[in-house]
């Protein structure tokens, strides 16, 4: 088993490969701006350090959101076309999924909540039994509305640094970002075990703004 | 021939997903998922409708184009991508499909000008451009006359609209008349009905001192529009057909009578039309005839390859390996903006091409100051 796994759905930008036992590479960047740019360079060092090709992977692995779309669609390009150039399975994980995984490897036990910035004030956020078992869908909202269901959990991700009056208290040494060392650990768990991963398709959680801007561009006849 | 460039392009500027494989100037396919109907209710492009759709659609489109050429993906010889300009998160997801797959099959990328491959399509249709081309690209995004000496590498812009695109206007005028979305193609069809000298709408930027090469279309689509609410405040009926044909020959008057002042301006006997408005029929009937009043040859492609399409963006690819261009780097950025003067964006450390595409020969980095279009 060759995975490779990679993330976009937060400022993270996150590349690793892992053999089934253990991860043989990774790169981690935080640029919320410029995913596009990092992501082809960072898969490309990442394979280079291991000194394997792309055409050694045996199945690709991408965070399938919940994120900011623009960031995310990158991610999921990529690894939906890597998947359809050789020929190789691709598979989905919930990001949040991905941070609770790491955190479980980083020592916290659960039950917590994960929850990252989904800006406009918003997170996304799901709550966690363990490391490896969520409790409710991933779901976006005012941390204000979900104080209630979050209460006495401790929280990780940086969507609970950013409101830690609705989340409370932040574990000492909990990783912040994504980690797609962490997610191909997982992946490769899972599949091991049989399990089945999700479609690589994404999970925006909220309808997209219907405006068009005051220079649109348009197609005009076919 | 089978030695020309076999190249697949990469087009997700607006809201078509287009995938197109081209061999030099030999069209193979060309794919077009397009997200307009998704648009439709909001009277124009949205976005992050478009972003999304070009997700879904991307991997089934390119599929589709390799099975319509014949071609396997291991023979292309370069991938080709709309760097911009274009709606920043619509072109990402183009770009990040570019890079993957030309990673993934170890071929080079290259990232190029929506505008330049506009102009370059035309080799699909009429063979090699003439050097220099003249060039006006009218859609809904851009109204632009270009001078092309060299399609891969001097692009020059001579007039732009400073205020709407003319398909906006097309759009707008619809929209006023109740006509749907997109505008061009109804307006088109309601035009062939009425009288073009019904109504004499401004023609903008045409006075003695304004620019010779600019456009303006937002005066005579406040004129329009003014002139239909007088008429439904007068309790009349309005008249759409007239309207629209009266409305549709004050922008096209505008568009062929400066594109053929251009090619006299400089000495150049041809004139290429492309983008979606020259997929209108009066466009190209006035063009036809002021071009053959003025000595000058008329080169406008089918309408299919007018509009944005992935076949463009191939051609121009070809073009850039037939040329032996720089390929792009893998950090390639979708830039939204990209300046029409920038036909691709070379690989800053390798701007002067070497065949071979990503390697990694640095004996050029020292040339970086005096070469880099990037600062
Ligand atoms: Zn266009």
């Amino acid at each position: 088993m060759l995975l490779l796994a990679l993330d976009t759905a937060t400022p993270a930008v996150t590349v690793a490969l892992h053999d089934g036992s253990g991860v043989l590479a990774e790169s981690n960047q935080v640029d919320a701006r410029r995913h596009g740019e990092l992501l082809l360079p960072a898969v490309h060092r990442v394979l280079g350090e291991a000194g394997v090709g792309l055409d050694a992977v045996t199945g690709f692995v991408v965070g399938v959101g919940p994120g900011p779309y623009t960031g995310l669609r990158v991610g999921l390009t990529t690894a939906g076309v890597f998947s359809e150039a050789t020929g190789v399975p691709v598979h989905g994980l919930c990001t949040l999924d991905g941070i609770a995984y790491a955190v479980g490897l980083a020592g916290l036990e659960g039950p917590f909540t994960v929850a990252t910035d989904a800006r406009r004030k918003e997170v996304y956020w799901a709550r966690y039994a363990d490391a490896r078992t969520r409790l409710t869908d991933p779901a976006v909202d005012r941390p204000a509305d979900i104080t209630d269901e979050t209460a006495g959990l401790p929280a990780v991700g940086a969507g609970a640094q950013l409101y830690p009056d609705t989340f409370g208290r932040v574990p000492e040494g909990m990783p912040v970002h994504q980690s797609a060392a962490a997610m191909a650990a997982l992946a490769a768990e899972k599949l091991a075990a049989g399990e089945d991963l999700l479609p690589d398709r994404p999970l925006y959680l909220r309808r997209p703004d219907a405006q068009v801007p005051a220079h649109y561009k348009v197609v005009t006849p076919r | 021939m089978a030695d020309e460039p076999l190249v697949l392009g990469i087009e997700t500027s607006c809201d078509e997903t287009g995938v197109g494989i081209v061999r030099g100037h030999t069209l193979l396919a060309d794919e077009v998922a397009s997200s307009v109907d998704e648009h439709a209710r909001f009277g124009g492009v949205v976005p992050e409708v478009a972003s999304r759709a070009h997700l879904e659609a991307m991997v089934p489109t390119i599929r589709r184009a390799l099975k319509n050429a014949g071609v396997a993906a291991s023979d292309l010889d370069g991938v080709a991508v709309t760097a911009g300009p274009g709606l920043a998160g619509a072109l990402l997801v183009g770009v990040s499909a570019a890079k993957a797959y030309a990673y993934a099959l170890g071929k080079p990328l290259y990232g190029v000008n929506h505008l330049a491959s506009h102009i370059c399509v035309d080799q699909l249709e009429h063979g090699a451009l003439p050097e220099p081309t003249m060039a006006l690209l009218v859609s809904g995004g851009h109204s632009s006359l270009l001078l092309a000496p060299d399609i891969t590498a001097d692009v020059r812009p001579l007039g732009s609209t400073i205020d709407d695109a003319a398909g906006e206007a097309f759009d707008k005028i619809a929209r006023v008349l109740n006509l749907g979305f997109p505008g061009g193609p109804v307006i088109d069809r309601m035009a062939r009905e009425g009288d073009p000298e019904a109504i004499r709408f401004p023609r903008g930027l045409t006075g003695p001192r304004d620019a010779v090469y600019d456009f303006s279309f937002s005066g005579l689509k406040t004129a329009v529009a003014r002139w239909i609410e007088a008429k439904r405040h007068a309790g009349e009926e309005v008249p759409v057909a007239d309207v629209s044909a009266s409305f549709q020959e004050a922008v096209v008057d505008v568009l062929t009578r400066k594109a053929v002042r251009a090619c006299k301006d400089n000495g150049v006997d041809h004139l290429m039309i492309g983008g979606g408005v020259a997929a209108n029929s009066r466009l190209r009937a006035l063009a036809a005839q002021r071009c053959e009043d003025a000595g000058v040859r008329l080169r406008v492609p089918r309408p299919k390859l007018c509009t944005d399409n992935g076949a463009m963006v191939a051609a121009l690819g070809a073009e850039m390996v037939a040329r032996n261009r720089p390929a792009s780097a893998w950090d390639l950025s979708a830039d939204s903006s990209l300046p029409v003067t920038e036909p691709h964006v070379p690989d800053p450390a390798h701007p002067h091409g070497h065949g071979g595409a990503h390697g990694h020969d640095h004996d050029h980095v020292h040339e970086l100051s005096k070469d880099n279009l990037y600062s």
